[in-house]
């Protein structure tokens, strides 16, 4: 595949004209529009994790849901400025990323399971005792946005809402991808590659992982962030296990390593269940599993593998 | 309050005994095939539910349907193995993560359109009801019987692995795969029989639980990560590891939610973050 | 300039035409357009079973009632929101903006509930709430009406059951959340105020209790009652501890209210459940004849289904949308239709309920049942009621 540069391919910007085309197409879903961008940034940030790192962690809607308390109580207790609130999420979600990194960096896959399991439970049991400032199960509501710029309220047509979160992803996107195509993400993925061998090249592996769950942390938050603010609510779900294990569904069916694939499969995800759901509720579960266990069996690369394996079979090598 | 105390205590070893015997497949799976099984509560909850099918449909004595919970999630066990997991020993422990898991969102599904999504009940011969009352305390009756079922089968586990060939060939391969087989064990039988056995156990587990844990769809996932603490802290490919990891969580676990109700879900977490900390392999680990 | 009195008079005619024309027409034009409702329920996840029952009951009412009212032929709309608040917010934006409901109903968990509200008070939608049982949510818009109860409705009288008759020490045991703590608050406070006195208060994890240790400390304070609430599927765990440790034979009573004996499982929880007082305002058992042909019809058009409380929120939601688009002559004005619901009075197989107009919460009856056993199924048999309960507040 050969080093990566920083340029952007065709298929890239074709893409990324996709959600763009969609606003004007597709008016009526735009809620659906939005949701689907945060919960690709949220997958972006395990792929970071997962995809690069190879950390197992099945517990990382805990930075998600820090980042969109942090964003609702800041909103609902007087300051509901929407990019100042992105912020406060990202640096609460990075310093609890950043405490328990040091449990996550050690021990084995097992290991990291169980810590990451653990520290989710704890958190969303933390989160329901602190019902006080939380909401509890009830959840945090009168969380109030002030407009942003001042111009653009959040209102019922959900416009603001997808853009805002179109050019959030964009941005937080475009700082991932540089990441990952830098000398760090290189050595992130000599560790991915062969973790023993690195030290002996000088790099040290235990900061470089610290460092990336960091950031990984820090945008989950803010993709928590930007849920609260849209939706003006934050639900104890939002730190729940099947947030955490739908993420990493979400990762794996598009395909982990390749930051796209967090895109796509979040996309795919999110609408299949929603079409899905109202087709045959009770059976989503089943197909879910079903398809997982299959794309292990055959499809480890998840649909962008598929989409390379194909590539490479009808022999297209233009870079 | 002492007898409290110790009330406490009886009930924490009760509930962790319950976890040893669920757990120690997963152990041993890890240990023995280095394959982190996440559908591993699927087993236990295949037992639970064949127990109560024999129990409302056929009529069968409670203690009758102990051995076909464990019969039939063994031949489970061994099927799957066979035909699915037998493919992915070699796959990373994600893909394996993702495996399991998609096995369990299969088996929930699957129970819950079979069953429905309510707690299922059990029906207890009377002779393992109420009270009994041991040394000045009034100790539960069917918790007692657990625990003399646990110590029976961990004595007959231990012979198993110390005592006869199959043993020393599943120590064997834990330790050294490659020189195991060279030495002309049949590692791939050792791994089918031990899966089947592991999974077994669980099984009898699940339909001895249903009084204590519960039974629902949801079972799987609901103690999914205690039986992964268990492992995790305990070590994977021993059995006396899990039994002090599953005694010692299940007493915590117990006090703490009984002492301090309001972080007694954290007990469990802090000590197993504190317990990784100092041992990232486990206490008695092999291989993690 | 002097108008002839022909052009007057045919003025005024014309007048007279076009007003008598205008006040006969909307109705007509209006009948041709079909009354959608947006009935969003959890049918997936933890809380199928309230979602299940809410939509069959729905079903229901329209088959006894016909399927037009004021004009209008009823559309239900039914969408599964898995129990996710931000699914819920997303899916009531789309039935208003896509598919042009007059009324929102459902809403089966309290933060469902919640993250709508702004929702209907923006599009001027009314909120037909048929589950959701916590107090704050009628604050949360004027466009909110509850057709089902709320907590401490059902909790208080259970209270002062209990001061009247002879139970003076109560322990509380209640898992450790929202509803849970609610509970023990109007438990807590009604009891002492009467005089009680409140041995313990225990609070159980919410996540995998085992309940054998808190029954135990139950046992060792030797109350006359244990007040219990736990989330539906736990009833059963305590239940059967506390038949195990002996506690009913000790002569400490289990009380709590109707949500631990949910007519729904009650069936299947047997004989630990037998001799359990509960205060609530429905039991599937309720001896009127409205009742009987209520859950006779329920269990016939659902393969022997009992119909439990979520399901007469469901059927009782139903009548206050057809009642009150009756009243408004088929409206699509949510405040008209809202204004419509309040002080509805009527006899529903709960018995008698009136939407109070001050908070748009419902004012019912409480019984308080016991379980017995009848014609080989568990019931909860009504022995003694308090009438026009309100909602005491949040």
């Amino acid at each position: 595949m050969g080093l990566p540069t920083q340029k952007w391919s065709r298929a890239e910007i074709a893409f990324w004209l996709i959600p763009i085309v969609a606003f004007f197409v597709f008016p009526k879903y735009l809620t659906l529009g939005s949701q689907i961008m945060i919960a690709a940034l949220f997958a972006l940030s395990l792929d970071l994790i997962l995809g690069y790192a190879r950390i197992i962690s099945l517990g990382h809607a805990a930075f998600f849901g820090i980042g969109a308390y942090a964003a609702g109580l800041l909103a609902k207790y007087g300051w509901g400025e929407p990019l100042t609130g992105l912020v406060v999420a990202a640096a609460a979600a990075a310093t609890v990323g950043l405490l328990t990194s040091f449990l996550v960096v050690r021990g084995e896959d097992l290991t990291r399971l169980v810590v990451t399991l653990g520290i989710g439970l704890m958190l969303y049991e933390a989160a329901n005792q602190a019902a006080f400032i939380t909401g509890g199960v009830d959840g945090l509501s009168g969380v109030q946005m002030r407009k942003l710029f001042g111009v653009f309220g959040f209102g019922l047509d959900g416009k603001t809402a997808y853009v805002y979160s179109l050019a959030v992803l964009f941005i937080v996107f475009v700082f991932a991808r540089t990441l990952v195509r830098s000398p760090f993400g290189l050595s992130l993925r000599g560790i991915r590659e062969g973790e023993r061998r690195m030290p002996a090249i000088g790099v040290s592996v235990r900061r470089k992982l610290v460092a990336v769950y960091t950031i990984a942390a820090g945008i989950a938050g803010i993709a928590g962030a930007l849920l609260a603010q849209t939706t003006q609510f934050v639900g104890l779900d939002s730190l729940g296990f099947p947030r955490s294990a739908d993420l990493v569904i979400m990762l794996v069916l598009g395909g982990a390593g390749h930051l796209y694939g967090a895109l796509v499969g979040a996309a795919v995800f999110m609408v299949l269940q929603d079409y899905l759901a109202n087709l045959n509720p009770v059976y989503w579960q089943f197909w879910l599993g079903l398809l997982l266990v299959l794309i292990v069996l055959f499809a480890r690369g998840g649909l962008l593998g598929l989409l390379q394996s194909v590539q490479k079979r009808f022999g297209a090598s233009r870079r | 309050m002492i007898g409290n105390f110790v009330g406490v205590v009886f009930d924490g070893i009760a509930y962790g005994s319950l976890l040893f015997i669920i757990s120690i497949g997963l152990s041993v799976t890890m240990g023995l095939m280095n394959f982190v099984n996440l559908a591993h509560g699927a087993f236990a909850m295949l037992g639970g539910y064949a127990a109560v099918v024999a129990m409302t449909r056929f009529g069968v004595p409670f203690l009758v349907t102990l051995p076909i919970a464990f019969i039939i999630s063994a031949l489970a066990g061994a099927i799957l193995e066979r035909l699915l997991y037998r493919r992915l020993y070699r796959a990373s422990h994600l893909d394996q993560v993702l495996f399991s898991i998609g096995l369990v969102f299969m088996a929930i599904a699957a129970t819950t359109y079979v069953f429905g999504s309510q707690q299922q009940p059990v029906q207890l011969p009377p002779f393992l009801r109420g009270q009994v009352h041991l040394l000045g305390l009034d100790l539960g009756t069917y918790r007692l019987f657990l625990i003399a079922v646990v110590i029976a089968i961990t004595f007959a586990l231990t012979w198993l692995v110390e005592r006869t060939r199959f043993g020393a060939a599943v120590r064997a391969s834990v330790d050294n795969q490659q020189a195991s087989a060279g030495l002309g064990i049949n590692v791939y039988q050792v791994f089918s029989l031990t899966f089947a056995l592991g999974s077994g156990l669980a099984g009898l587990g699940g339909g001895l639980g249903i009084d204590v844990l519960g039974l629902d769809p949801t079972f799987p996932l609901k103690y999914m990560v205690y039986f992964l603490l268990v492992v995790a802290v305990g070590g994977a490919g021993t059995i006396k590891g899990p039994l002090f990891a599953a005694l010692i969580l299940g007493v915590f676990d117990v006090a703490g939610k009984y002492y301090v109700p309001q972080i007694g879900s954290f007990i469990i977490y802090f000590m197993m973050v504190a317990m990784l900390l100092i041992f990232p392999r486990g206490v008695l680990g092999k291989r993690a | 300039m002097r108008r002839s009195r022909s052009t007057t008079r045919r003025r005024f005619l014309s007048t007279l035409a076009a007003s008598a024309a205008a006040l006969a027409a909307p109705p007509l034009a209006w009948a041709a357009e079909p009354l959608k409702i947006g009935l969003i329920l959890p049918l997936t996840g933890p809380f199928a079973s309230t979602g299940r029952q809410i939509e069959a009951a729905c079903r229901l009412y329209i088959a006894r009632n016909g399927d037009t009212v004021a004009g209008r032929k009823v559309e239900l709309i039914v969408k599964d929101d898995s129990g996710s608040p931000e699914t819920t917010k997303r899916i009531a934006q789309e039935l208003i903006v896509q598919e042009k409901v007059s009324i929102l109903a459902g809403f089966g968990l309290t933060p469902l509930a919640l993250a709508v509200a702004p929702v209907a008070t923006e599009a001027k939608v009314p909120m037909v709430v048929m589950a959701a049982a916590t107090s704050i949510v009628t604050t949360r818009s004027p466009f909110i009406v509850r057709s089902t109860f709320t907590l401490p409705q059902a909790t208080a009288p259970i209270a002062e059951w209990a001061l009247k008759n002879n139970i003076k020490r109560v322990v509380t045991l209640v898992a450790d959340y929202g509803p849970g703590l609610d509970a023990e608050k109007t438990f807590v406070k009604r009891f002492t105020e009467g005089g009680g006195t409140i041995v313990e208060s225990i609070r159980s994890p919410l996540q995998n209790p085992d309940f054998a240790p808190f029954v135990q400390r139950v046992k060792d304070d030797k109350p006359d009652a244990l007040f219990v609430f736990v989330p539906s599927g736990q009833g059963i765990a305590v239940m059967k501890q506390f038949a195990e440790r002996g506690l009913a034979a000790a002569g400490v009573k289990l009380i709590g209210t109707g949500d631990v004996v949910d007519d729904d499982i009650l069936d299947a929880m047997g004989a630990p459940a037998l001799g359990v007082i509960t205060s609530f305002h429905y039991s599937a058992a309720h001896p009127s004849p409205e009742n009987k042909a209520y859950v006779e019809a329920f269990m016939k058009a659902n393969n022997g289904m009992r119909p439990n409380f979520m399901s007469v929120g469901g059927y009782d939601g139903m009548h206050l949308i057809y009642e009150a688009e009756k009243r408004t002559g088929g409206s699509n004005d949510g405040e008209k239709i809202v204004e419509a619901m309040k002080g509805l009075s009527w006899t529903s197989p709960r018995g008698p309920v009136t939407i109070d107009p001050a908070t748009r919460e419902p004012v019912q009856t409480i019984y308080i049942r016991k379980v017995e056993m009848k014609d080989g199924h568990y019931w909860s048999m009504e022995f003694d009621k308090i009438d026009n309960v309100k909602d005491p507040g949040p």
